[in-house]
Protein backbone atom coordinates (compact mmCIF):
# COMPACT_ATOMS: atom_id res chain seq x y z
CA UNK A 1 0.00 0.00 0.00
CA UNK A 2 2.72 2.58 0.20
CA UNK A 3 3.08 4.34 -3.31
CA UNK A 4 5.86 6.53 -3.88
CA UNK A 5 3.46 9.64 -3.03
CA UNK A 6 3.25 8.42 0.53
CA UNK A 7 7.01 7.05 0.80
CA UNK A 8 8.45 10.65 0.62
CA UNK A 9 5.41 11.90 3.05
CA UNK A 10 6.74 9.44 5.36
CA UNK A 11 10.54 10.65 5.07
CA UNK A 12 8.93 14.14 5.48
CA UNK A 13 7.32 13.17 8.95
CA UNK A 14 10.36 11.41 10.23
CA UNK A 15 12.89 14.08 9.26
CA UNK A 16 12.70 16.59 12.01
CA UNK A 17 13.18 13.55 14.74
CA UNK A 18 16.11 12.38 12.69
CA UNK A 19 17.84 15.63 11.98
CA UNK A 20 17.30 16.47 16.03
CA UNK A 21 18.63 13.60 16.94
CA UNK A 22 21.69 14.06 14.69
CA UNK A 23 22.26 17.11 15.98
CA UNK A 24 21.96 16.18 19.25
CA UNK A 25 24.63 13.14 18.36
CA UNK A 26 26.92 14.83 15.86
CA UNK A 27 27.53 18.28 17.52
CA UNK A 28 28.69 17.56 21.24
CA UNK A 29 30.66 14.71 20.02
CA UNK A 30 32.41 16.54 17.77
CA UNK A 31 32.97 19.35 20.39
CA UNK A 32 33.90 16.75 22.80
CA UNK A 33 36.42 14.93 20.31
CA UNK A 34 38.32 18.44 19.32
CA UNK A 35 38.61 19.62 22.71
CA UNK A 36 40.01 16.47 24.01
CA UNK A 37 43.12 16.96 21.65
CA UNK A 38 43.50 20.88 23.10
CA UNK A 39 45.25 22.34 26.34
CA UNK A 40 41.91 23.99 27.27
CA UNK A 41 41.45 25.84 30.66
CA UNK A 42 38.63 28.64 30.35
CA UNK A 43 39.48 30.16 33.86
CA UNK A 44 43.35 29.97 33.18
CA UNK A 45 43.95 31.58 29.72
CA UNK A 46 41.46 29.41 27.75
CA UNK A 47 42.66 27.32 24.44
CA UNK A 48 46.33 27.15 24.93
CA UNK A 49 46.92 25.32 21.56
CA UNK A 50 46.49 20.99 20.07
CA UNK A 51 48.51 18.47 22.22
CA UNK A 52 47.97 15.65 20.14
CA UNK A 53 47.31 12.36 22.61
CA UNK A 54 48.40 14.10 25.54
CA UNK A 55 45.05 14.56 27.67
CA UNK A 56 44.07 10.67 26.52
CA UNK A 57 47.47 9.56 28.10
CA UNK A 58 47.57 12.05 31.20
CA UNK A 59 44.12 10.64 31.79
CA UNK A 60 44.82 7.06 32.29
CA UNK A 61 47.79 7.62 33.89
CA UNK A 62 46.54 10.37 36.59
CA UNK A 63 46.68 8.43 40.54
CA UNK A 64 42.52 8.89 40.38
CA UNK A 65 42.48 7.00 36.77
CA UNK A 66 42.07 3.37 37.98
CA UNK A 67 40.27 3.86 41.51
CA UNK A 68 37.55 5.17 39.61
CA UNK A 69 37.65 2.30 37.01
CA UNK A 70 37.72 -0.24 39.94
CA UNK A 71 34.72 1.99 42.15
CA UNK A 72 32.77 2.11 38.86
CA UNK A 73 32.98 -1.78 38.03
CA UNK A 74 32.16 -2.50 41.74
CA UNK A 75 28.96 -0.02 41.87
CA UNK A 76 27.81 -1.79 38.29
CA UNK A 77 28.63 -5.07 39.48
CA UNK A 78 27.50 -4.60 43.14
CA UNK A 79 24.13 -3.39 42.11
CA UNK A 80 23.68 -5.82 38.89
CA UNK A 81 24.09 -9.16 41.41
CA UNK A 82 22.04 -7.71 44.27
CA UNK A 83 19.00 -6.65 42.10
CA UNK A 84 19.19 -9.32 39.87
CA UNK A 85 19.31 -12.25 42.42
CA UNK A 86 16.48 -10.45 44.77
CA UNK A 87 14.73 -9.26 41.46
CA UNK A 88 14.61 -12.65 40.63
CA UNK A 89 13.81 -14.03 43.97
CA UNK A 90 11.08 -11.31 44.32
CA UNK A 91 9.42 -11.94 40.93
CA UNK A 92 9.01 -15.33 41.81
CA UNK A 93 7.28 -13.99 45.00
CA UNK A 94 5.08 -12.08 43.72
CA UNK A 95 3.67 -14.56 40.85
CA UNK A 96 2.77 -16.25 43.59
CA UNK A 97 -0.97 -16.64 44.96
CA UNK A 98 -1.93 -14.24 47.41
CA UNK A 99 -4.07 -11.53 49.24
CA UNK A 100 -3.61 -7.88 48.34
CA UNK A 101 -1.12 -8.60 45.24
CA UNK A 102 -1.63 -4.99 43.56
CA UNK A 103 -1.17 -3.09 46.51
CA UNK A 104 2.40 -5.04 47.17
CA UNK A 105 3.43 -4.85 43.60
CA UNK A 106 2.69 -1.10 44.21
CA UNK A 107 4.73 -1.10 47.53
CA UNK A 108 7.76 -2.87 45.91
CA UNK A 109 7.85 -0.58 42.67
CA UNK A 110 7.60 2.77 44.49
CA UNK A 111 11.52 3.73 44.66
CA UNK A 112 11.79 3.56 41.01
CA UNK A 113 9.79 7.32 40.89
CA UNK A 114 11.54 8.48 43.90
CA UNK A 115 13.50 11.19 42.30
CA UNK A 116 17.92 10.13 42.92
CA UNK A 117 18.53 13.35 45.22
CA UNK A 118 15.53 12.44 47.20
CA UNK A 119 16.63 8.64 48.08
CA UNK A 120 20.23 9.91 48.01
CA UNK A 121 19.57 12.77 50.59
CA UNK A 122 16.67 10.40 52.35
CA UNK A 123 18.94 7.26 53.00
CA UNK A 124 22.27 9.81 53.51
CA UNK A 125 20.56 12.20 56.68
CA UNK A 126 17.56 9.71 57.48
CA UNK A 127 18.99 6.12 57.89
CA UNK A 128 22.93 6.53 57.24
CA UNK A 129 23.84 9.57 60.09
CA UNK A 130 26.10 8.12 62.46
CA UNK A 131 24.26 10.38 65.10
CA UNK A 132 20.31 10.34 64.20
CA UNK A 133 19.93 8.09 61.26
CA UNK A 134 17.36 4.95 61.96
CA UNK A 135 20.52 2.44 61.00
CA UNK A 136 22.55 4.33 63.76
CA UNK A 137 19.24 3.26 66.38
CA UNK A 138 19.08 -0.28 65.08
CA UNK A 139 23.05 -1.08 65.46
CA UNK A 140 22.82 1.04 69.21
CA UNK A 141 19.53 -1.88 70.21
CA UNK A 142 21.39 -4.25 69.45
CA UNK A 143 24.78 -3.11 71.30
CA UNK A 144 27.21 -2.26 68.58
CA UNK A 145 28.51 1.15 68.13
CA UNK A 146 27.21 2.67 65.25
CA UNK A 147 28.98 2.58 61.79
CA UNK A 148 29.73 6.20 59.76
CA UNK A 149 28.58 4.68 56.31
CA UNK A 150 29.12 6.92 53.59
CA UNK A 151 32.67 7.20 55.09
CA UNK A 152 33.47 3.87 56.63
CA UNK A 153 31.53 2.49 54.93
CA UNK A 154 31.05 4.44 51.29
CA UNK A 155 30.98 1.98 48.87
CA UNK A 156 28.62 -0.60 49.82
CA UNK A 157 26.15 2.62 50.95
CA UNK A 158 26.30 3.67 48.03
CA UNK A 159 25.39 0.21 46.29
CA UNK A 160 22.58 -0.17 48.82
CA UNK A 161 21.31 3.48 48.23
CA UNK A 162 21.52 3.00 43.96
CA UNK A 163 20.48 -0.65 44.76
CA UNK A 164 17.34 0.03 46.22
CA UNK A 165 16.55 2.45 43.52
CA UNK A 166 16.92 0.00 40.81
CA UNK A 167 15.30 -3.18 42.64
CA UNK A 168 11.81 -2.34 41.21
CA UNK A 169 13.34 -2.15 37.67
CA UNK A 170 14.35 -5.40 38.10
CA UNK A 171 11.59 -7.13 39.97
CA UNK A 172 8.77 -5.71 37.38
CA UNK A 173 10.45 -6.69 34.22
CA UNK A 174 11.52 -10.19 35.64
CA UNK A 175 7.80 -10.69 37.07
CA UNK A 176 6.58 -9.88 33.60
CA UNK A 177 8.62 -12.53 32.02
CA UNK A 178 7.80 -15.15 34.85
CA UNK A 179 3.79 -14.25 33.93
CA UNK A 180 4.19 -15.62 30.42
CA UNK A 181 5.52 -18.92 31.72
CA UNK A 182 3.61 -21.97 30.97
CA UNK A 183 1.94 -22.96 34.25
CA UNK A 184 1.15 -26.38 32.63
CA UNK A 185 5.03 -27.01 32.05
CA UNK A 186 5.51 -26.68 35.71
CA UNK A 187 2.79 -28.63 37.12
CA UNK A 188 3.65 -31.45 34.84
CA UNK A 189 7.44 -31.66 36.78
CA UNK A 190 5.86 -31.23 39.83
CA UNK A 191 3.88 -34.46 39.06
CA UNK A 192 6.99 -36.22 37.69
CA UNK A 193 8.22 -35.35 41.09
CA UNK A 194 11.17 -33.32 40.19
CA UNK A 195 11.97 -31.06 42.76
CA UNK A 196 11.51 -27.03 43.44
CA UNK A 197 15.24 -26.26 42.92
CA UNK A 198 15.52 -28.43 39.59
CA UNK A 199 11.83 -26.71 38.32
CA UNK A 200 13.70 -23.27 38.87
CA UNK A 201 17.22 -24.26 37.71
CA UNK A 202 15.80 -25.95 34.17
CA UNK A 203 12.77 -24.15 33.69
CA UNK A 204 12.04 -21.16 35.56
CA UNK A 205 15.49 -19.53 35.29
CA UNK A 206 16.35 -20.50 31.19
CA UNK A 207 12.69 -18.79 30.41
CA UNK A 208 13.89 -16.02 32.32
CA UNK A 209 17.15 -15.31 30.43
CA UNK A 210 16.59 -13.05 28.11
CA UNK A 211 14.59 -10.76 30.22
CA UNK A 212 17.58 -11.34 32.98
CA UNK A 213 19.79 -9.93 29.79
CA UNK A 214 17.66 -7.15 29.35
CA UNK A 215 17.94 -6.05 32.74
CA UNK A 216 21.50 -6.32 32.70
CA UNK A 217 22.57 -4.56 29.59
CA UNK A 218 19.80 -1.58 30.90
CA UNK A 219 20.78 -1.20 34.08
CA UNK A 220 24.53 -1.23 33.23
CA UNK A 221 23.80 1.23 30.87
CA UNK A 222 22.33 4.07 33.16
CA UNK A 223 24.52 2.95 36.14
CA UNK A 224 27.94 3.67 35.02
CA UNK A 225 26.19 7.12 34.77
CA UNK A 226 25.04 7.29 38.20
CA UNK A 227 25.14 11.36 39.41
CA UNK A 228 23.34 12.08 41.38
CA UNK A 229 23.74 9.68 44.39
CA UNK A 230 27.10 10.21 44.39
CA UNK A 231 27.21 14.28 44.47
CA UNK A 232 24.65 14.59 46.71
CA UNK A 233 25.81 11.87 49.34
CA UNK A 234 30.13 11.74 49.32
CA UNK A 235 30.67 14.45 46.73
CA UNK A 236 33.36 11.40 45.38
CA UNK A 237 34.77 11.74 48.60
CA UNK A 238 35.58 8.39 50.73
CA UNK A 239 36.77 6.00 47.31
CA UNK A 240 33.54 6.60 45.90
CA UNK A 241 34.90 8.59 42.39
CA UNK A 242 33.33 6.88 39.58
CA UNK A 243 34.66 7.27 35.94
CA UNK A 244 32.11 9.33 35.26
CA UNK A 245 32.04 11.92 38.63
CA UNK A 246 36.04 12.06 37.69
CA UNK A 247 35.12 13.36 34.35
CA UNK A 248 32.27 15.97 35.69
CA UNK A 249 35.07 16.93 38.36
CA UNK A 250 37.82 17.58 35.87
CA UNK A 251 35.04 19.36 33.39
CA UNK A 252 33.45 21.53 36.13
CA UNK A 253 35.03 21.59 39.24
CA UNK A 254 38.80 22.02 37.70
CA UNK A 255 37.51 23.27 34.41
CA UNK A 256 40.06 21.41 32.44
CA UNK A 257 38.29 21.03 29.49
CA UNK A 258 40.57 18.95 27.69
CA UNK A 259 41.55 16.87 29.61
CA UNK A 260 37.74 15.91 30.72
CA UNK A 261 37.09 15.28 26.86
CA UNK A 262 39.43 13.22 27.05
CA UNK A 263 37.78 10.82 29.31
CA UNK A 264 34.57 11.73 27.93
CA UNK A 265 35.92 9.61 24.78
CA UNK A 266 36.99 7.28 27.34
CA UNK A 267 33.37 6.55 28.78
CA UNK A 268 31.78 7.20 25.39
CA UNK A 269 33.63 3.97 24.13
CA UNK A 270 32.95 2.08 27.18
CA UNK A 271 29.38 2.77 26.99
CA UNK A 272 29.29 1.48 23.39
CA UNK A 273 30.72 -1.99 23.89
CA UNK A 274 27.51 -2.50 26.40
CA UNK A 275 25.20 -0.54 24.11
CA UNK A 276 26.52 -2.98 21.04
CA UNK A 277 25.23 -5.92 23.35
CA UNK A 278 21.81 -4.44 23.96
CA UNK A 279 21.44 -3.89 20.43
CA UNK A 280 21.45 -6.63 18.78
CA UNK A 281 18.66 -8.27 21.50
CA UNK A 282 16.43 -5.74 20.77
CA UNK A 283 17.39 -5.28 16.95
CA UNK A 284 16.67 -9.24 16.99
CA UNK A 285 12.94 -8.67 18.68
CA UNK A 286 12.53 -6.51 16.26
CA UNK A 287 12.84 -8.90 13.58
CA UNK A 288 10.31 -11.54 15.16
CA UNK B 1 -1.38 -19.95 37.20
CA UNK B 2 -4.49 -21.25 37.39
CA UNK B 3 -2.93 -24.06 40.11
CA UNK B 4 -5.05 -24.35 43.34
CA UNK B 5 -3.13 -23.59 46.54
CA UNK B 6 -3.80 -24.58 49.69
CA UNK B 7 -4.90 -21.08 52.29
CA UNK B 8 -2.21 -21.97 54.43
CA UNK B 9 0.26 -21.58 51.32
CA UNK B 10 -1.90 -18.39 50.47
CA UNK B 11 -1.07 -17.23 53.83
CA UNK B 12 2.90 -17.88 53.95
CA UNK B 13 2.89 -16.17 50.40
CA UNK B 14 0.66 -13.32 50.81
CA UNK B 15 2.94 -12.57 55.04
CA UNK B 16 6.09 -13.10 52.77
CA UNK B 17 5.32 -10.57 50.07
CA UNK B 18 3.70 -8.06 52.37
CA UNK B 19 6.73 -8.11 54.86
CA UNK B 20 9.37 -7.69 51.70
CA UNK B 21 6.87 -5.08 50.06
CA UNK B 22 6.81 -3.13 53.22
CA UNK B 23 10.57 -3.56 53.89
CA UNK B 24 11.26 -2.11 50.68
CA UNK B 25 8.49 0.97 51.30
CA UNK B 26 10.07 1.78 54.15
CA UNK B 27 12.09 4.66 53.25
CA UNK B 28 9.49 6.13 51.33
CA UNK B 29 6.85 5.66 54.85
CA UNK B 30 9.43 7.17 56.97
CA UNK B 31 9.82 10.08 55.30
CA UNK B 32 6.11 10.48 54.64
CA UNK B 33 6.00 9.97 58.64
CA UNK B 34 9.28 12.10 59.25
CA UNK B 35 7.32 15.07 57.36
CA UNK B 36 4.60 15.12 59.83
CA UNK B 37 6.59 15.46 63.04
CA UNK B 38 8.38 18.23 64.89
CA UNK B 39 11.65 18.85 64.47
CA UNK B 40 12.62 17.29 68.08
CA UNK B 41 10.32 14.62 67.10
CA UNK B 42 11.96 13.83 64.18
CA UNK B 43 15.47 13.26 66.26
CA UNK B 44 14.04 11.69 68.90
CA UNK B 45 16.07 8.61 70.86
CA UNK B 46 14.75 6.18 70.31
CA UNK B 47 13.14 6.47 67.21
CA UNK B 48 8.69 7.41 67.36
CA UNK B 49 7.17 5.18 64.54
CA UNK B 50 3.46 6.71 64.98
CA UNK B 51 2.40 7.68 68.09
CA UNK B 52 3.93 11.53 68.17
CA UNK B 53 1.72 14.74 67.91
CA UNK B 54 1.02 15.32 64.19
CA UNK B 55 1.72 18.25 62.16
CA UNK B 56 1.47 19.99 59.18
CA UNK B 57 3.53 22.89 59.98
CA UNK B 58 6.71 21.70 57.66
CA UNK B 59 5.04 21.77 54.82
CA UNK B 60 4.41 25.40 55.80
CA UNK B 61 7.80 26.49 56.78
CA UNK B 62 8.90 24.70 52.86
CA UNK B 63 6.54 26.36 51.02
CA UNK B 64 7.23 29.56 52.84
CA UNK B 65 11.08 29.80 53.12
CA UNK B 66 12.09 28.30 50.07
CA UNK B 67 9.93 29.43 47.65
CA UNK B 68 9.04 25.75 46.76
CA UNK B 69 6.00 27.15 44.67
CA UNK B 70 8.56 27.89 41.87
CA UNK B 71 10.79 25.31 41.77
CA UNK B 72 7.50 22.90 41.81
CA UNK B 73 6.14 25.24 38.31
CA UNK B 74 9.86 24.54 36.66
CA UNK B 75 9.72 20.84 37.45
CA UNK B 76 6.23 21.38 35.43
CA UNK B 77 6.90 22.99 32.80
CA UNK B 78 10.12 21.14 32.15
CA UNK B 79 8.46 17.70 32.28
CA UNK B 80 5.69 18.74 30.72
CA UNK B 81 7.10 20.76 27.62
CA UNK B 82 9.62 18.32 27.28
CA UNK B 83 7.41 15.68 26.88
CA UNK B 84 4.89 17.34 24.67
CA UNK B 85 7.44 18.64 22.32
CA UNK B 86 8.71 15.21 22.14
CA UNK B 87 5.31 13.74 21.33
CA UNK B 88 4.79 16.76 18.66
CA UNK B 89 8.20 15.45 16.88
CA UNK B 90 7.81 11.85 17.42
CA UNK B 91 4.41 10.99 16.37
CA UNK B 92 4.90 11.66 12.97
CA UNK B 93 8.14 9.83 12.95
CA UNK B 94 6.65 6.78 14.71
CA UNK B 95 3.54 6.80 12.26
CA UNK B 96 5.07 7.12 9.37
CA UNK B 97 7.73 4.44 10.55
CA UNK B 98 5.18 2.08 11.80
CA UNK B 99 2.75 2.34 8.42
CA UNK B 100 4.74 2.92 5.62
CA UNK B 101 8.02 1.48 6.94
CA UNK B 102 11.03 0.61 4.64
CA UNK B 103 14.45 -1.25 4.32
CA UNK B 104 15.84 1.12 6.62
CA UNK B 105 13.52 1.76 9.49
CA UNK B 106 14.78 -0.90 11.12
CA UNK B 107 18.53 0.84 11.09
CA UNK B 108 17.00 4.15 12.12
CA UNK B 109 15.35 3.01 15.19
CA UNK B 110 18.06 1.15 15.99
CA UNK B 111 20.34 4.31 15.64
CA UNK B 112 17.99 5.96 17.57
CA UNK B 113 18.43 3.94 20.15
CA UNK B 114 21.79 4.19 20.27
CA UNK B 115 21.96 8.24 20.48
CA UNK B 116 20.34 7.33 24.01
CA UNK B 117 23.67 5.62 25.07
CA UNK B 118 25.83 8.16 25.13
CA UNK B 119 26.86 9.27 28.45
CA UNK B 120 25.43 12.38 29.61
CA UNK B 121 29.02 12.84 31.54
CA UNK B 122 31.16 13.09 27.80
CA UNK B 123 29.22 15.66 26.53
CA UNK B 124 28.71 17.77 29.37
CA UNK B 125 31.22 20.39 28.52
CA UNK B 126 29.88 21.08 24.80
CA UNK B 127 26.43 20.93 26.05
CA UNK B 128 27.51 23.40 28.33
CA UNK B 129 29.73 25.68 26.60
CA UNK B 130 26.58 26.06 24.19
CA UNK B 131 24.55 27.13 26.40
CA UNK B 132 26.16 29.95 27.92
CA UNK B 133 26.94 30.95 24.18
CA UNK B 134 22.99 30.88 22.95
CA UNK B 135 22.14 32.34 26.43
CA UNK B 136 20.25 29.19 27.56
CA UNK B 137 21.79 28.20 30.62
CA UNK B 138 19.66 28.57 33.52
CA UNK B 139 16.41 28.88 31.70
CA UNK B 140 13.23 26.03 31.85
CA UNK B 141 13.49 26.62 27.88
CA UNK B 142 16.86 25.45 27.20
CA UNK B 143 16.02 22.20 29.84
CA UNK B 144 12.98 21.64 27.53
CA UNK B 145 15.10 21.04 24.76
CA UNK B 146 17.56 18.90 26.36
CA UNK B 147 15.50 16.92 28.06
CA UNK B 148 13.52 16.37 24.91
CA UNK B 149 16.36 15.06 23.23
CA UNK B 150 17.45 12.69 26.30
CA UNK B 151 13.73 10.88 25.88
CA UNK B 152 13.04 11.76 21.84
CA UNK B 153 14.34 8.10 20.98
CA UNK B 154 12.26 6.64 24.20
CA UNK B 155 9.65 8.20 23.05
CA UNK B 156 9.81 6.95 19.69
CA UNK B 157 9.97 3.64 20.31
CA UNK B 158 7.12 3.68 22.43
CA UNK B 159 4.80 4.91 20.30
CA UNK B 160 6.47 2.60 17.20
CA UNK B 161 5.42 -0.36 19.07
CA UNK B 162 1.84 0.65 20.19
CA UNK B 163 1.40 2.41 16.37
CA UNK B 164 1.81 -1.07 15.06
CA UNK B 165 -0.23 -3.09 17.00
CA UNK B 166 -3.02 -1.31 15.06
CA UNK B 167 -3.99 -3.78 12.60
CA UNK B 168 -3.70 -2.28 8.56
CA UNK B 169 -6.85 -4.07 7.73
CA UNK B 170 -9.17 -2.12 9.81
CA UNK B 171 -7.36 1.06 7.48
CA UNK B 172 -8.27 -0.54 4.23
CA UNK B 173 -11.62 -2.20 5.16
CA UNK B 174 -12.70 1.49 6.18
CA UNK B 175 -11.31 2.74 2.82
CA UNK B 176 -13.19 0.21 1.30
CA UNK B 177 -16.29 2.04 3.07
CA UNK B 178 -15.69 4.76 1.30
CA UNK B 179 -14.07 6.73 3.96
CA UNK B 180 -11.81 9.60 3.24
CA UNK B 181 -8.45 10.21 4.74
CA UNK B 182 -9.75 12.52 7.32
CA UNK B 183 -12.59 10.31 8.46
CA UNK B 184 -10.03 7.41 8.73
CA UNK B 185 -7.77 9.83 10.62
CA UNK B 186 -10.36 11.13 13.13
CA UNK B 187 -12.45 8.38 13.30
CA UNK B 188 -10.85 5.03 13.45
CA UNK B 189 -6.86 5.83 13.56
CA UNK B 190 -6.81 8.42 16.66
CA UNK B 191 -9.08 6.39 18.89
CA UNK B 192 -6.79 3.85 18.63
CA UNK B 193 -3.67 5.77 19.03
CA UNK B 194 -4.98 7.63 21.89
CA UNK B 195 -3.87 4.72 24.80
CA UNK B 196 -0.99 4.26 23.48
CA UNK B 197 -0.16 8.29 23.27
CA UNK B 198 -0.88 8.63 27.04
CA UNK B 199 0.94 6.06 28.24
CA UNK B 200 3.96 7.27 26.29
CA UNK B 201 3.37 10.76 27.61
CA UNK B 202 2.68 9.40 31.23
CA UNK B 203 6.41 7.46 31.18
CA UNK B 204 8.12 10.23 29.87
CA UNK B 205 6.65 12.94 32.48
CA UNK B 206 8.20 10.42 34.95
CA UNK B 207 11.64 10.22 33.42
CA UNK B 208 12.02 14.00 33.05
CA UNK B 209 10.92 14.87 36.49
CA UNK B 210 13.25 12.63 37.97
CA UNK B 211 16.37 13.46 35.53
CA UNK B 212 18.88 14.62 37.66
CA UNK B 213 21.93 15.24 35.94
CA UNK B 214 21.55 18.01 33.32
CA UNK B 215 18.60 19.44 35.69
CA UNK B 216 21.65 19.90 38.30
CA UNK B 217 24.41 20.79 35.55
CA UNK B 218 22.42 23.81 33.74
CA UNK B 219 20.53 25.20 36.64
CA UNK B 220 21.32 27.76 39.29
CA UNK B 221 18.51 30.16 40.76
CA UNK B 222 16.46 30.65 38.36
CA UNK B 223 15.14 27.61 36.42
CA UNK B 224 16.05 24.84 38.98
CA UNK B 225 13.47 22.30 39.10
CA UNK B 226 12.41 19.96 42.46
CA UNK B 227 15.49 17.49 41.73
CA UNK B 228 17.56 20.55 42.36
CA UNK B 229 15.76 22.05 45.10
CA UNK B 230 16.27 18.44 46.84
CA UNK B 231 20.08 18.28 46.67
CA UNK B 232 20.47 22.46 48.33
CA UNK B 233 18.92 20.39 51.18
CA UNK B 234 22.43 18.44 51.70
CA UNK B 235 24.52 21.87 52.53
CA UNK B 236 24.76 21.20 56.17
CA UNK B 237 22.25 24.15 57.27
CA UNK B 238 19.53 22.35 55.41
CA UNK B 239 19.75 19.57 58.23
CA UNK B 240 16.72 19.61 59.32
CA UNK B 241 14.84 15.89 59.25
CA UNK B 242 11.31 16.91 58.85
CA UNK B 243 11.64 19.95 56.69
CA UNK B 244 13.61 17.67 54.43
CA UNK B 245 11.25 15.04 54.39
CA UNK B 246 8.37 16.73 53.71
CA UNK B 247 10.41 18.93 50.82
CA UNK B 248 10.67 15.28 49.55
CA UNK B 249 7.62 14.47 49.82
CA UNK B 250 6.15 17.14 47.94
CA UNK B 251 8.96 16.35 45.46
CA UNK B 252 8.12 13.10 45.10
CA UNK B 253 4.07 12.57 45.68
CA UNK B 254 3.12 13.36 42.35
CA UNK B 255 4.82 11.20 40.40
CA UNK B 256 4.51 8.24 42.60
CA UNK B 257 0.61 8.85 42.21
CA UNK B 258 1.27 8.90 38.11
CA UNK B 259 3.92 5.91 38.57
CA UNK B 260 1.67 3.59 39.67
CA UNK B 261 -0.83 3.74 37.22
CA UNK B 262 1.84 3.30 34.47
CA UNK B 263 3.23 0.40 35.53
CA UNK B 264 1.85 -1.61 33.09
CA UNK B 265 3.56 0.73 30.27
CA UNK B 266 6.56 1.03 31.74
CA UNK B 267 8.21 -2.53 31.37
CA UNK B 268 7.86 -2.30 27.22
CA UNK B 269 9.04 1.27 27.71
CA UNK B 270 12.05 0.81 29.09
CA UNK B 271 12.87 -2.22 27.42
CA UNK B 272 12.14 -0.66 23.76
CA UNK B 273 10.00 -3.44 23.47
CA UNK B 274 12.56 -6.41 24.34
CA UNK B 275 10.26 -7.46 27.06
CA UNK B 276 6.19 -7.48 27.08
Amino acid sequence: MATQHSRSAARLMMAPAVVLLLGWMLVPLTMTLYFSFKRYLPLRGGDLGWVGFENYTRFVTSSAFWPSIQTTLLIVGGVLVITVVLGVLLAILLNQPMWGQGVVRILVIAPFFVMPTVSALVWKNMFMDPNYGLLAHLWKFFGAAPVEWLSQASLPSIILIVSWQWLPFATLILLTAIQSLDGEQLEAAEMDGAPAYKRFGYITLPHLGRAITVVILIQTIFLLSIFAEIFVTTGGAFGTKTLSYLIFQRVLESQNVGLGSAGGVYAIILANIVAIFLMRIVGKNLDA
Amino acid sequence: MARAVTPQRKAINTAAAWAVGLLIFFPILWTILTSFKTEATAIADPPVFLAFDWTLENYGVVMERSNYGRFLWNSIIIAGGSTLLGIIIAVPAAWSMAFVPSKRTKDILMWMLSTKMLPAVGVLYPIYLLFIKMGLLDTKFGLVIVLMLINLPIIVWMLYTYFKEIPGEILEAARMDGASLKEEVIHILTPMAVPGIASTILLNVILAWNEAFWTLNLTAAKAAPLTAFIASYSSPEGLFYAKLSAASTMAIAPILILGWFSQKQLVSGLTFGAVK
